[in-house]
């Protein structure tokens, strides 16, 4: 077996008497997408700012590439290979989409002005790498729909030479078809071997696309599976909150009687 | 650029055709070059002098000043932000070089130094203030403006007794600084001030620095949307403070020039002029949300301003129509660029 991308062996997170996340263990291998599901509170957000340099934990281990880390800022984590694309910081809606594209790494030329005619052909070359056809890459960021800014912003991370992509609820405001798309840019993004970490409470986003899953409830582990250890019922129902919604059920029910 | 502009082969069923009027909308200084254009025509119609080089000397000097400090402020607008003391900053700067020169007998050359570097100080403290506290720039520099107020006043009269410093043509390089700041030079037999100059050129400068350079992006960037532009890494704190300390550049410079030109200046000089540079700034095409604008569109703004205010003086007509003229120029000007905002911004689903 290869060396991990991401190990996490039971990272905890406190913030001052509050327990955010704790004994989480989680693996991302390159070529493979790592779903972690769970609900509102349940320490998703936690731990990818870990995962992104933007928190530090406090309890176990975190390691890229089978080295202990511990990163004190996004750019840390970035120059690491570990790109984080978030549901609504993804991009900057007024500016064009090849100037977001490059935002942070413009290119230049000898005189140390940006290189446009690059700048729009790459990110072109790169978008079409991606499938992604765009007539116009002057075009406003924000003319975009919500799913084609993800994709832009994923093509980006993927551009620049990301190891691990991170998503944070990539489809949570998308329609139906635009969700189809961007997890169509998540498993090219899985293809092209990248080890993805896909954020999201929707399980029927998750299981066409990942390959193990990680469910957290109220900071803690609920469980973690591989994808044929678990289908997409079981899946549901753990998600649901699984035999508590039973017991609510019974309870409801005793109530009428 | 032949390659990119053209279609794909398969078009995308949710994209509709892109129209000319649409590309030539999102250039923010349209707005203004329009409003520019009407009011000369107007002038030049309505008023003998207007279109003279006398008259075009005088309106083009009156556009000088406040221009150089609309382009900063629009630069430091499109970067999300305000400085309500660059008015102030103005009578600040000419104070420091005046009392230093005057009071002190300090070379003027050297009193234009300290004068720039305080001007980069309060510059940077403003965007200190502004990005360790997280308030709005609005409210920090609000303060700023007061404070300065209250030096400008204070230390005047501590120092010379009266509210004005003046005596400024006595003192040594006042020739070869004046030479560089208030000097004229002839076109076609009549003479044109030299802050013309320094004001196509700042303008030049940041109109290249904006759309041509990684820093130029990186201040639509912070304008637009901070925390994305920090996730890329994008240094936000940087850009936001050099924003600021280019505003303040900005004001020493008009205060060099003012002091220079008119020897004297008055403590309470400056005030409410931050409100000009930021109404020429948004004729220009500014958001006051930040991200979107034009260095040139600010320009063009204050060219329209110095256009109607020495206008309506060769008209004969009471100075009082310049502020509804004024008004009416921001509130169309508001509207115009709401409208392209929420077409650029817009979201298709």
């Amino acid at each position: 077996m290869t060396t991990p991308l991401i190990e996490t062996k039971d990272i905890g997170k406190t913030y001052g008497s509050v327990i955010a996340l704790s004994d989480v263990s989680t693996v991302v291998h390159a070529g493979e997408v790592t779903c972690v599901l769970g609900d509102n509170g349940a320490g998703k957000s936690t731990l990818i700012k870990i995962l992104a340099g933007v928190h530090q934990h406090d309890e176990g281990s975190f390691q890229v590439e089978g080295e202990e880390i511990r990163f004190s800022s996004p750019r840390e984590a970035l120059d690491h290979g570990i790109a984080t694309v978030y549901q609504d910081l993804a991009v900057v809606p007024l500016m064009s989409v090849w100037r977001n594209f490059f935002l942070g790494s413009e290119p230049t030329t000898a005189l140390g002005f940006i290189d446009r005619k690059q700048g729009r052909a790459v990110t072109k070359k790169a978008l079409s790498d991606m499938g992604i056809d765009l007539r116009d890459v002057e075009q406003p960021v924000g003319t975009l729909s919500g799913g084609e800014r993800q994709c832009v912003a994923i093509a980006r991370a993927v551009h620049f030479g990301a190891k691990v992509l991170i998503l944070d609820e990539p489809t949570a405001a998308l329609g139906v078809k635009q969700a189809g798309v961007v997890l169509k840019y998540v498993a090219q993004a899985r293809d092209r071997g990248l080890g993805v970490v896909l954020i999201t409470h929707n399980p029927h986003h998750a299981y066409p696309v990942a390959n193990r899953f990680l469910l957290l409830k109220r900071g803690r582990a609920l469980g973690s599976y591989e994808k044929d250890e678990i289908d997409i019922e079981e899946l549901t129902r753990q998600m649901a909150g699984g035999a508590e919604l039973e017991a609510l059920a019974h309870e409801l029910r005793a109530a009428e009687a | 650029m032949t390659v990119t502009a053209k279609a794909p082969p398969v078009s995308d069923e949710r994209l509709s055709k892109p129209r000319v009027l649409d590309r030539l909308v999102v250039r923010p200084e349209i707005g203004a070059a329009l409003g520019a254009l009407l009011v000369f025509v107007f002038f030049s119609a309505a008023t003998e002098q207007f279109l003279s080089l006398a008259g075009a000397a005088t309106w083009l000097d009156d556009a000088s000043t406040l221009g150089i400090m609309a382009v900063a402020v629009a630069l430091l607008m499109i970067g999300g932000e305000f400085d309500l003391s660059a008015g102030v900053m103005t009578a600040s700067t000419a104070l420091v070089t005046a009392i230093l020169s005057t009071q002190l007998g300090v070379n003027v050359w050297l009193a234009l130094l300290i004068s720039l570097a305080f001007a980069l100080g309060v510059g940077a403290l403003n965007g200190w203030l502004v990005m360790r506290t997280g308030l709005p720039s609005f409210i920090v520099t609000l303060g700023s403006f007061l404070a300065l107020q209250g030096l400008n006043l204070g230390v005047t009269r501590l120092v010379t007794g009266s509210v004005q410093v003046s005596g400024m043509r006595d003192t040594a390089g006042y020739e070869s600084a004046g030479y560089l700041f208030a000097s004229t030079f002839p076109v076609f037999g009549q003479e044109f001030y030299v802050s013309i100059v320094w004001w196509v050129l700042f303008t030049a400068v940041a109109a290249i620095l904006l759309v041509g350079t990684k820093f130029g992006n990186w201040i639509f960037a912070v304008g637009g949307a901070a925390m994305s532009s920090r996730a890329v890494g994008v240094p936000v704190l940087r850009t936001k403070v050099v924003l600021f300390m280019t505003t303040a550049f900005a004001a020493w410079l008009v205060g060099s020039i003012n002091i220079l030109r008119f020897t004297s200046v008055q403590a309470n000089q400056g005030i409410g002029l931050e409100f000009q540079y930021i109404i020429a700034a948004v004729i220009g095409g500014c958001l006051l949300t930040g991200g979107f604008g034009s260095a040139l569109g600010a320009a063009i703004g204050a060219l329209i301003f110095g256009m109607a205010r020495q206008g309506i003086v060769y008209a004969n007509w009471n100075s009082d129509w310049f502020q509804l003229f004024l008004g009416v120029m921001l509130l169309s000007a508001v509207l115009v660029n709401n409208v392209l905002r929420r077409r650029a911004e817009r979201v298709r689903r």
